[in-house]
This record gives C-alpha cells, sequence and structure tokens, in this order.
C-alpha cells in the first residue's frame, strides 16, 4: 500500500498544499518548524481519524479558517481509493470514499494503514499506562476497524456509569435537604442521574464491552510480544531483551479464557469492588485500568530505562506494530518523523536497513545529512506552506 | 453584530439545536428577502405548534387531542407494545409498516452524564399499563447506542417477571445510531427479525 498523493486546505499551517509520493522512500527536509510534522500528522489523521500531537480538533484547522479538507489517495493491490475528510470542530467530520459521501466518517478507517513514529512515542515508555493503553487500542483498530466501535462503547459505558457513581457521591456527600439540590446542580448532572437502580445494568454493559475489548488486546499482546523483542534487538543489537505483558486490572485464570469467561470474570470483579466504587465514585476495574508492562532485561523500562533505550524501545513498539501488520498481509506505510537526528550513526545504519523494504516510507528530518545514504529516494523540500520536489 | 429585529431573529434561530451561527445569519437574511405570506406561514406554524400539540394521555406521543392517531386507531393491536424514546421514532417506524401494534414514548433514554434516570423517564406509566394485562409482548425499540442499550436492559429486568415476552429490535441498525437515521428497509428488517431478550 501506498499513498500516491495527499491534498490539504486549511489544515495546521497549510493554507492549500498538495504533494505527489512515491512509493518506497520519501524524504522531506526543511528547517525546524515549517510544516513537516504537519504533513505526516494529515496522513496519521486519515488512517486513524486522530492526531498523533493533540487530542482535540481545534488545533488541526488553519488559524482563522472553520474547517479542514484532507485529500489522500490510496493505491492498494493496483486499486486507487480516494478518501476525502473534512474537519470541523465541535461537529462530526464528513467523510467520501471514492467521491460517494460514507455514512460516518468511521468508515474510512481501514482505507489507510499507517504506522507512524514520532518524538512524541517517547511518551510510550516513560508516559501513563494510558499511553500504552492507547498504543494497543489504535494498533486493535488498525488490525480490525470494528473494535473502534468496540473501543468507543466501552468507553463511553465507563462515562456513563462514572456519572452515575459520581452523582451518587456528591448526593451522599452533601445530603440533607437543600443542599443537596444545590451541590447536584452545581456539579452538573442533576439528582436523577445518581439513582443507583441502574447500577447493575451498566455492570451488565461493562462487562460485555469490556470482555470484548480485553479479548482483543491479550490476543493483540500475545501476537505482538515477539515482534517488539526482535525489533528492540535489533535497532540496540544485543544490548538487553525487551519484552511485553498485558497486565488486566481483574484477576484472569490461566490460561486466558473466552470472551464469555471474561465477560464472567469482569462481572465479578465489579461486583466486589462495588463497594469501594460507590465509597471512591469511579469505575476501579476494567480495561480502562489496565497496564501494558514493558521490560528491559529483567527490570520495568519505565522508570529504570535510560534515554537511548526507552527512546529505542519506543521505535521498537512501533516497528514491531509494522511487522505485525505486514504479516497479516497488507504492507503498511511506515512513517518516521525526525528519527535519525536521535540515533547514533550505527543505530542509523541498522535501522536504514530494517526499513529500507517497506512499500512506502516517510521519512522527516530537518538537516539532510541526518539521513543515511540506504534510504535514498524521492527527495522534497518543505518551506512555509509549500512542498516542492527536490532531486 | 446587526441591529435590532434581525440580530434578535439571529440569536432565536441560533438557540435551536443543529443551527449554527453562519446558518443561524443565512437563515434569517432568508426570511428578511421571503415573500411576507411565507412568513406569515411560518410564524403560525409556529405558534401553533406550542398551542395545539399535546401528549398523548395514553402512550405519550405527540397528539392534537387527548390520545394520538394510533392509539385512536381500533384496528392496532394492544396485544404487542413498542417502547421507543422519542415521538419521532414512532413516525421512523410508522414508515416501515411493519407495526400494528401500538406505542409508549419514553420521553428519552438512561442518561447519567445528563442526570438522566429512571425517574425522569415514563417507565412508571409503562408498567402501569402493563399492569392491565392486555400486552403480550413488548418490544425495546430504543436507540441502538449506549443509552438506548441500557435502557432496554433495564426495562427487560423490570417487564421480564411480569411474565410478558420481551424482544429487541435485531441488529443490522447502525450501531451507535439514531433510529430515525435508520432507513426503512433496514428498520423494517429490524422488527421482523426481532428477537428476545
Ligand atoms: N492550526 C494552525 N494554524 C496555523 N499554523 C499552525 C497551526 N498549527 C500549527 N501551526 C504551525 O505549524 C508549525 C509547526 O509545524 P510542524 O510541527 O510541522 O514543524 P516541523 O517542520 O515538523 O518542525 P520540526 O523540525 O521542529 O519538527 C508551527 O510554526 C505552528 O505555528
Ligand atoms: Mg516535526
Ligand atoms: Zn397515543
Amino acid at each position: 500500500m501506498y499513498v500516491r498523493r495527499l491534498e490539504l486546505v486549511d489544515f495546521r499551517s497549510y493554507e492549500r498544499v498538495g504533494v505527489d509520493l512515491e512509493p518506497g522512500g520519501n524524504v522531506l527536509v526543511g528547517p525546524n518548524g515549517v510544516g513537516k510534522t504537519n504533513l505526516v500528522e494529515a496522513l496519521g489523521y486519515v488512517a486513524t481519524l486522530a492526531s498523533h500531537r493533540v487530542a482535540t480538533d481545534a488545533p488541526l484547522v488553519r488559524a482563522g479558517a472553520a474547517t479542514a479538507v484532507l485529500r489522500c489517495a490510496i493505491v492498494h493491490d493496483g486499486r486507487e481509493l480516494l478518501v476525502e475528510l473534512e474537519i470541523a470542530p465541535g461537529r462530526a467530520n464528513r467523510a467520501r470514499l471514492n467521491r460517494s459521501p460514507a455514512r460516518r466518517a468511521r468508515d474510512v478507517l481501514g482505507a489507510l494503514r499507517l504506522v507512524l513514529f514520532a518524538p512524541e512515542d517517547l511518551e510510550l515508555v516513560r508516559g501513563d499506562p494510558a499511553e500504552r493503553r492507547r498504543y494497543l487500542d489504535d494498533l486493535l483498530v488498525t488490525r480490525m476497524p470494528r473494535y473502534a466501535a468496540v473501543r468507543a462503547d466501552y468507553e463511553r459505558v465507563v462515562k456513563q456509569r462514572n456519572a452515575l457513581l459520581r452523582t451518587s457521591y456528591l448526593a451522599r456527600k452533601t445530603s440533607g435537604g437543600r443542599g443537596r439540590a444545590a451541590r447536584a446542580d452545581a456539579e452538573g448532572p442533576a439528582e436523577g442521574g445518581g439513582d443507583l437502580s441502574t447500577l447493575a445494568v451498566w455492570d451488565t454493559h461493562l462487562a460485555r464491552h469490556g470482555a470484548d475489548l480485553l479479548a482483543g488486546r491479550l490476543e493483540l499482546v500475545a501476537a505482538l510480544g515477539p515482534h517488539v523483542t526482535k525489533a528492540y534487538d535489533a535497532v540496540a543489537a544485543g544490548r538487553g531483551a525487551a519484552s511485553i505483558a498485558y497486565r488486566p486490572s481483574v484477576e484472569l485464570p490461566d490460561p486466558v479464557p473466552d470472551r464469555s469467561a471474561l465477560e464472567g470474570a469482569l462481572s465479578a470483579a465489579l461486583a466486589e469492588s462495588r463497594p469501594a466504587e460507590i465509597d471512591r465514585g469511579m469505575t476501579l476495574v476494567g480495561p480502562h485500568r489496565d497496564e501494558l508492562t514493558l521490560t528491559l532485561g529483567t527490570l520495568p523500562a519505565r522508570g529504570y530505562a535510560s534515554h537511548g533505550e526507552s527512546w529505542s524501545y519506543a521505535l521498537a513498539l512501533r516497528l514491531a506494530a509494522y511487522d505485525l501488520l505486514r504479516a497479516d498481509g497488507v504492507e503498511p506505510v511506515l512513517i518516521l518523523d525526525d528519527v535519525f537526528a536521535e540515533l547514533d550513526s550505527g543505530r542509523r545504519e541498522r535501522l536504514a536497513e530494517l526499513v529500507a523494504g517497506a512499500s512506502q516510507l516517510l521519512v522527516t528530518c530537518a538537516v539532510a545529512d541526518d539521513v543515511p545514504n540506504a534510504l535514498r529516494g524521492a527527495r522534497y523540500e518543505v518551506s512555509d506552506g509549500q512542498v516542492s520536489r527536490a532531486d | 453584530m446587526y441591529e435590532g429585529a434581525i440580530q434578535d431573529l439571529i440569536d432565536e434561530l441560533g438557540r435551536l439545536p443543529g443551527v449554527g451561527p453562519k446558518s443561524a445569519q443565512r437563515i434569517a437574511f432568508h426570511v428578511l428577502s421571503a415573500d411576507p405570506a411565507d412568513v406569515t406561514r411560518l410564524a403560525t406554524a409556529l405558534r401553533r405548534v406550542k398551542e395545539l400539540v399535546r401528549f398523548c394521555t395514553v402512550c405519550y406521543n405527540v397528539a392534537e387531542s387527548e390520545q394520538c392517531r394510533v392509539c385512536r386507531d381500533p384496528r392496532r393491536s394492544e396485544e404487542v407494545l413498542c417502547v421507543v424514546e422519542e415521538p419521532k421514532d414512532v413516525v421512523a417506524i410508522e414508515r416501515t409498516g411493519e407495526f400494528r401494534g401500538r406505542y409508549h414514548v419514553l420521553g428519552g433514554a438512561i442518561n447519567p452524564l445528563e442526570g438522566v434516570g429512571p425517574d425522569n423517564l415514563r417507565i412508571r406509566e409503562l408498567l402501569a399499563r402493563l399492569g392491565t394485562g392486555s400486552v403480550r409482548e413488548l418490544i425495546l425499540a430504543t436507540d441502538p447506542n449506549t443509552e438506548g442499550e441500557a435502557t432496554a436492559t433495564y426495562l427487560a429486568l423490570m417487564v421480564k417477571p411480569m411474565g410478558i415476552a420481551v424482544t429487541r429490535l435485531a441488529s443490522g441498525l447502525p450501531v451507535g445510531g439514531d433510529l430515525e437515521y435508520a432507513d426503512e428497509i433496514t428498520l423494517g428488517r429490524a422488527f421482523e427479525g426481532r428477537r428476545a431478550v
């Protein structure tokens, strides 16, 4: 798979730009702040409907404009697919596939398979568990787009259940006549939301969607693990072995049970933690509290690994995702944003070798000399609001 | 900002659901340049909807008299009752032509984030209707999204002990969606293929 052309209107710093890309290597060069990452961010958005840098859409629309448009021509198995997205913050995005409107933007998921490594990925190793859960869930959705719905459903149920627990918690805390009403009003949800009679209903749905998500993640981690170990070894050349493990917030029997047994385990855990949850006003068990542990040698990477090791680990997680998707049978697009400047020359050469066979590779850098010669290919010069071929 | 009346109209239109500031402005200027008779008709329709439309005392659908058209129709079966969230869902289901029973409009779905619990919906009224004994099947046609599913589960838990068959519309409806946006064919099929819960 490769992106043949990308067009942006009012996306980030670009008023209007079009870039023709090549299969194989593409190197984007330009000084800091000129808009290189903005380009690859746009491709990431087409693939995942989210930015790898910001959680909301507002910063993606060019300052002063109301909507942004992304147009991306993707070639896969000799056929071309045109994906068009309109980003309008505060409203649902609109999408078209080959010029016909999609029922919902989510329908474009799966059209572009892409793995993006960016400096922000250091957070995969150093950041909160939420970063690693997002890494897993994003990959899950890339492999099987139906998980976009599973994930959205699960997150919505947790939100609703937390609102219920919080409202009843606040009502109890300020119990007694007028104080209660005043407090509930000030905090948003009115009294009706705090009726714990519906808690059992939310438990049922949390366990159902949670089991679905959990099963997906467990399967994913089992498949991904060997690729992480291999990728880290390739990047770091034998300096300690990397291994990953999924650590659920709910105790699971060994070997890992099937979906319906997972649902049972989640239900049981919810029943057990119910008093604590009512006490604290939030949902304490479920996939939204799970962790992906990263180990280097015998020590956890988080809190122990050096800067360079953490960096290599983050890169290995992305390369492993790339390998796994490839093993699934579709060659994804690989993007390395600002990677080579961080590596010593040995690691640069090894990485270049590792990714040289990609069906399409996009590399950004501020200094052209940082990119190893092995990665020759199309060159582009990025200057303010413009992208031009430079070879 | 415009002066006086035109800005008042823009502000009022902007308060409507789904109308942003730009659309509000466009509609306002459209009204300004429209034929006076058309504008009078629109104003009358707006006034009449508040004056004349009431909620059916049986099913809480919108009605122009004590009872809505469905509840007044003696040919509709008393044995099958279909629970929906909003009056607009009644319209969507009527369009399919599949359903010959009666409705019960809840007035929303359980939604703790918005402060809506079972007491804020017409659930007590539903249970009272079921208590009369004429209903044999209850069809849960709440929206196929998180809140609609939770409401359906809640109702199933309440109603099953009463010995009434409880069914849910078949999947195939767009998940995470609104019933009203499902096309007639999809919604019709969902009706035919409803399953016990
Ligand atoms: N919504 C927006 N509207 C206008 N300009 C924006 C918007 N969002 C970001 N920018 C501008 O885009 C520029 C950043 O672009 P980008 O992150 O792509 O740089 P880069 O070429 O990757 O730089 P570096 O080499 O430092 O990574 C900044 O100058 C920023 O002000
Ligand atoms: Mg950058
Ligand atoms: Zn009626």
